[in-house]
């Protein structure tokens, strides 16, 4: 186990070097990418298969994302790159096969991952809830909150409210600063 | 706006405000809390502006004040936090104040005020988004 996630997670700081020293952007995207994916098959392995599905979904939606805007806002350059087809020349050729069998292999590969980290879990109904039931039983008396939600939200989980608080701060910076129009001197 | 809407915001305007001051108070007591509260009270305000309107000038100062708001809130969340190193028993977020009655307005320690902090901080950020997105449409006109 933990060989296997001390790989990925080699694979993944190769990744971030890679798209750190990217000639173009989108190389730098998609390189970004594999830190995400491996990311999800960090938790797979790690028996988080609810933050493995949030990850996917955030990473999968984040990379389409980006490639949307740089192939919008580099489109030329790529299009003069990379989508010249040459008179003559068939449009399968080596770049393609090698393309699609590498989408093949990562999709196996997820598909392994992910069957190995349902092999692992608790069957379907018999879920294990040790957290849960410690909170649901001590949880009134320990916090002194009548309301559960909010003992566990600002008691026994501060640090993520603290990192819910501070994505929020983050979005309202973020959004100041693009939608600023004049004063950029 | 016509004057119904004016009207019409004039009499609910107070009643919203003071329910997400509600929702934030007895988050600790009833469903809701600091996001939830926080939300309605960003309403309030947003619903004054798009009624009643305002000049440039005003909407600016606005968006500066709660832009300041929002810094100050989430740094008392933060400041709370690190008081709660340094008093308690030298963990992050512990709640050091005395629990009280559960079930008491005034009980569950720190809750309330973290509470408060995090009401704060939502209402002021969604209302400067919202003013950001206003100040940004009449700027590009």
């Amino acid at each position: 186990m933990e060989v296997i996630i001390s790989v990925i997670i080699g694979f993944m700081i190769i990744g971030a070097i890679f798209a750190l020293n990217a000639k173009d952007l989108l190389s730098a995207v998609i390189a970004c990418g594999i830190v995400g994916y491996g990311l999800v098959i960090c938790f797979l392995l790690l028996k988080a298969p609810d933050l493995a599905i949030v990850q996917i979904v955030v990473e999968t939606i984040t990379l389409i994302f980006m490639v949307a805007v740089i192939l919008d806002s580099s489109s030329k350059e790529l299009n003069e790159k990379r989508w010249t087809h040459l008179e003559g020349t068939s449009y399968i050729n080596t770049r393609f096969v090698v393309n699609i069998t590498t989408v093949i292999v990562f999709a196996g590969l997820l598909l392994f991952f992910f069957s190995q980290a349902i092999d692992v879990l608790a069957p379907f109904g018999q879920h294990v809830t040790r957290m849960s039931t410690a909170y649901i039983e001590n949880g009134a008396n320990q916090t002194g909150s009548a309301n559960l939600v909010t003992g566990i939200l600002f008691d026994f989980r501060g640090y993520d409210t603290l990192g819910e608080a501070t994505i929020l701060f983050t979005a309202v910076i973020g959004i100041l600063t693009i939608l600023r129009l004049k004063g950029k001197q | 706006m016509t004057s119904i809407v004016k009207t019409v915001t004039r009499l609910v305007v107070g009643v919203i405000f003071i329910y997400g001051i509600y929702i934030i108070l007895h988050g600790h007591l009833t469903p809701g809390g600091g996001f939830a509260g926080g939300a309605i009270i960003a309403g309030a305000f947003i619903l004054l502006v798009l009624a009643y309107g305002s000049d440039m000038l005003k909407l600016k100062a606005k968006e500066a004040g709660s832009s300041v708001m929002e810094s100050l809130a989430i740094l008392a969340f933060l400041l709370m936090a690190v008081v709660a190193f340094f008093l308690g028993t030298k963990v992050f977020f512990h709640n050091y104040l005395p629990k009280g009655i559960i079930g008491d307005l005034i009980s569950a320690g720190v809750i309330p005020l973290y509470n408060i902090a995090v009401g704060i901080e939502v209402a002021a950020a969604l209302f400067t988004i919202f003013l950001a997105l206003v100040i940004f449409k009449e700027e590009s006109k």
